[in-house]
């Protein structure tokens, strides 16, 4: 056997990592989803948000990684876990990760893993490595769209993160 | 290329691995007497006066709130502080009108007495 068979019979890295990545988003979502204490489901959450950043990472948008922990794992699972211990039956003994709409639900998750499945094997998908731009000339790239092209968009962000900041305040005064 | 982060994974990993054992030796190996004492919950040498488990502040939903916006300024300026030294005041100008408008809000915030932890 030459050597490029022999190396197609084992994994390669990339696949050997995304295979431990995606077995740590499924395992952690699960978590989330049927842990009986609300902490751990917020906890299994935040690693889920992990894993999803790694495989951002794997293909090659490292912004997108860089946002996911920096905005998700930072910020959103802090606004989550203060959310539960701000509210007093959440934070006692334990909580049921059913309610009645369970059915529904499994009906229409079901539905869509179908959908999800059919797009899979159906979309021919390219078979080609894509020309991308080296990671740190991406971001440069953005960096310089952000000061010129979408200069209006990025000011109004700044606007839209104000009007946030004073409905934060406004929602969440003490008295 | 996303094999260069191969380093930072191989990072990661030790540093779970080396959390586990930590966690997971003492466990096994360790002697458990345990008594009332031990069992309570350090808090730099003070003696416990309440239950830990109660509803928190609604002040800190605040701080997180704040923190998260903060947080998304911060995203972006990570791509914008890559470029800044070769675009220079093309790149300057517009960020300082983008905190300037991000500062009316901590100054209104901070009058509002968000900020303010007296009782």
């Amino acid at each position: 056997m030459s050597l490029p068979e022999m190396s197609a019979l084992f994994p390669t890295l990339q696949e050997v990592i995304f295979v431990l990545f995606a077995l740590l988003i499924a395992v952690t979502s699960l978590i989330a989803a049927m842990a009986p204490n609300l902490f751990h489901n917020a906890l299994g959450l935040v690693a889920t948000l992990f894993g999803i950043a790694g495989i951002y990472f794997m293909l090659e948008a490292e912004f997108v990684g860089v946002s996911q922990i920096l905005v998700y794992i930072g910020a959103i699972a802090t606004l989550i876990t203060f959310a539960i211990m701000l509210t007093r039956g959440m934070m006692f003994g334990r909580t049921s990760a059913m309610n009645r709409q369970g059915l529904a639900g499994a009906i229409i998750s079901g539905l869509f893993f179908v959908v999800l499945l059919g797009i899979v094997f159906q979309v021919p998908w390219p078979n080609v490595v894509a020309d991308i731009t080296d990671g740190e000339a991406l971001i440069a790239n953005l960096g310089a769209l952000f000061v010129s092209t979408y200069l209006l968009p990025f000011e109004l962000l700044a606007l839209l993160l104000l009007v946030a900041l004073t409905g934060a305040l406004l929602l969440a005064r003490d008295r | 290329m996303a094999i260069d982060y191969l380093p930072l994974l191989i990072l990661v990993i030790t540093a779970m691995i080396f959390a586990a054992i930590a966690i997971i030796t003492p466990t096994i190996f360790g002697p458990k007497r345990d008594n009332t004492q031990k069992k309570q919950p350090y808090e730099s040498g003070m003696i416990p006066f309440h239950d830990a488990r109660r509803r928190f502040s609604v002040k800190y939903f605040l701080v997180a709130m704040l923190f998260l916006l903060f947080d998304i300024e911060v995203i972006f300026l990570y791509p914008w502080a890559v470029v800044l030294r070769d675009l220079r005041w093309l790149a300057m100008a517009p960020m300082v009108f983008f905190l300037a408008v991000l500062i009316v809000g901590l100054l209104y915030e901070w009058k509002k007495g968000a900020l303010d932890w007296g009782e």
